[in-house]
């Protein structure tokens, strides 16, 4: 009889071995090979910019730190592009909406690995960094500043250093104090009534401050994070120690990021992001005026005297792919938004493009029950996650941060 | 009377029956395997059930033998490249001159390309470069093409899994 037990509780725990892995190994191959893909150690070096011949020009890389924290950079200072985008704080502000001269009606976006981006904003308005770098500089709401005003700024206040990098500065003298296409009436009849020749000068300048900012901006990179440090253990079969080992709730949430949340189908690669925009049903804020996400910024980008296609582009049109392979129309672009780098994502609430939720909670219980979309057509489907499941998903994402 | 019996089986039990109650236990041991297997089997996905990922094939009309490879041999998930569409007639004449349209999505996301592949250049032989591709996640991917050459029109649905 007892010979009979011993048979019949081995077989059971071969059984239990079997069914459960022992509880090893964690992951399937597949898993794995997932995991392994979004290590930071996976991320390519960074490309060069043919478009800014600026780009990895040290000079203009530290021209461009100075001008982002210049105070002096807006109409109304003290204002600078690091009025939003803090350095301390992963280069975005904490706030729903950023708030500049005015209240914004989106959300700053953090910087780390912003020179990998082929498009900028939340909608993708704009398709290079230092053109991005141009756009809040004249935004009434941010720096609400006009090309003429800066191009005397940097005359005035930086002559020298410009033009050790640029090259010589152009004739301002008769070049209005303020004036600019996109400013107000005023600044948009001296535009016009300035010769094309001086608009160019003048637009030459402003586009070199873009360039500077954007060289700047390449050195933000993302850095290594506790889910960083498990994914390399985990590629080389080494037992994750110390802060590298996951509880069993990170495991499971990483489990569903991968598997049944679907999370990674967009969120993917060493950034979390596949660089693209999706509708996924995130609701509209009350008071903010309409937005339709990347359906209105494609005019914008195509109207950009400073896109890819325009004459202050340095080096030849084969850089500008993306611009021109770009979809243009379609209801998968109404309230589609760019799918955001999901690094350091614990630290840096609220979140979504207008701070709808100020909560990772509130974001995974969001994509739980997957809304329909106001407009438009939402891609993600509902979860139905249970309490542990969303909890899990929320361990997961904060391995994100050191 | 009962107990007595069972101690007279015991004792014996030492010698032969000990080992049917190992054949058994294996046996036992051996269908639990094969239940646990089957399991996995029946709800492993079935690479049979999945799209058509051939490179070649008659276009929907039968009018044209369509080919289409990247032009550098690997698919790079993420980034803008350059695909190669070959097109043969039903004899193997090259195809010239053909105007060419490129639509399609992925049909599990109930969304489009994320970019708009164009044909941009024609290679000669029946060779035309169709740039501006990219697959932003990985899954199941189609491409449709639209072609229309002196011979008429007709079309081909490639799908590539990533």
């Amino acid at each position: 009889m007892r010979r009979l037990a011993r048979v019949a509780s081995l077989a059971a725990l071969a059984a239990l071995a079997l069914l459960g892995g022992c509880g090893k190994p964690q992951f399937s191959d597949a898993e794995k090979k997932t995991i392994a893909s979004l290590a930071l150690n996976t991320l390519p070096a960074l490309k060069a910019d043919t478009t800014n011949q600026y780009a990895d020009v040290p000079a203009a890389a530290a021209f461009g730190s100075t001008l982002f924290f210049d105070v002096g950079m807006s109409r109304h200072g003290p204002m600078s592009c690091s009025t939003c985008h803090k350095i301390d704080r992963q280069f975005q502000d904490d706030l729903p909406q950023a708030v500049g001269v005015g209240r914004t009606n989106r959300r700053t976006m953090p910087l780390a690995g912003v020179a990998r981006d082929p498009w900028f904003f939340w909608d993708g308005r704009r398709d290079s960094l230092w053109s991005q770098a141009l756009t809040p500089l004249e935004n009434p709401l941010e720096q609400a500043g006009n090309r003429a005003a800066f191009a005397h700024y940097i005359k005035n206040r930086f002559g020298e250093r410009y033009e050790r990098i640029f090259g010589p500065l152009p004739d301002l003298s008769t070049v209005p104090a303020n004036a600019s296409p996109l400013g107000t009436d005023a600044e948009k009849a001296a535009w016009s009534a300035m010769p094309a020749r001086q608009q160019d000068d003048v637009n030459r300048v402003f586009a070199n401050i873009g360039k500077a900012i954007a060289a700047f901006e390449r050195s933000i990179e993302p850095q290594q994070a506790r889910f960083d440090r498990f994914a390399i253990d985990l590629a080389t079969g080494t037992k994750p120690q110390g802060d590298a080992a996951f509880s069993p709730e990170e495991v499971l949430g990483l489990k569903l990021f991968i598997g049944k949340a679907n999370c990674v189908t967009c969120h993917n690669g060493p950034r979390f992001t596949d660089n693209s925009f999706h509708n996924t049903g995130v609701p509209p804020v009350n008071g903010l005026p309409p937005d339709r996400g990347r359906v209105d910024a494609v005019a914008q980008v195509q109207a950009d005297p400073f896109n890819c296609f325009g004459k202050f582009r340095d080096g030849d049109a084969s850089a500008c792919r993306e611009l021109r392979f770009m979809v243009k129309d379609g209801e998968q672009l109404v309230r589609a938004y760019k799918t955001p780098s999901l690094r350091g994502v614990a630290d840096r609430p609220p979140y979504m493009h207008a701070g709808q939720f100020s909560s990772l909670d509130e974001v995974v219980a969001h994509y739980s029950k997957a809304p329909a979309s106001i407009e438009g057509v939402s891609e993600v489907h509902p979860l139905d996650l249970s309490d542990r499941e969303r909890a899990a998903l929320v361990a997961f994402l904060k391995t994100m941060s050191e | 009377m009962l107990r007595a019996s069972r101690d007279v089986i015991s004792r014996r039990g030492t010698g032969l029956a000990s080992i049917w109650r190992y054949i058994l236990a294996g046996l036992g041991l051996a269908a639990l395997l094969v239940g646990i297997l089957a399991v996995v089997y029946l709800t492993a996905p079935h690479s049979a059930l999945g799209p058509d990922t051939s490179r070649s094939k008659k276009t929907a009309s039968g009018l044209f033998v369509a080919s289409f490879e990247p032009e550098r041999g690997v698919i790079r998930q993420g980034e803008l490249q350059s695909w190669l569409l070959t097109l043969k007639t039903a004899a193997g004449a090259p195809v010239e001159g053909a105007a060419i349209t490129v639509s399609g999505g992925m049909p599990q996301h109930n969304h489009g390309l994320p970019t708009s592949p164009q044909a941009t250049d024609y290679l000669g032989e029946g060779r035309y470069r169709i740039d501006g591709v990219k697959f932003t996640m990985s899954g199941w991917w189609q491409l449709r093409f639209a072609i229309s050459a002196a011979a008429g029109s007709d079309s081909v649905v490639f799908n590539i899994v990533l």
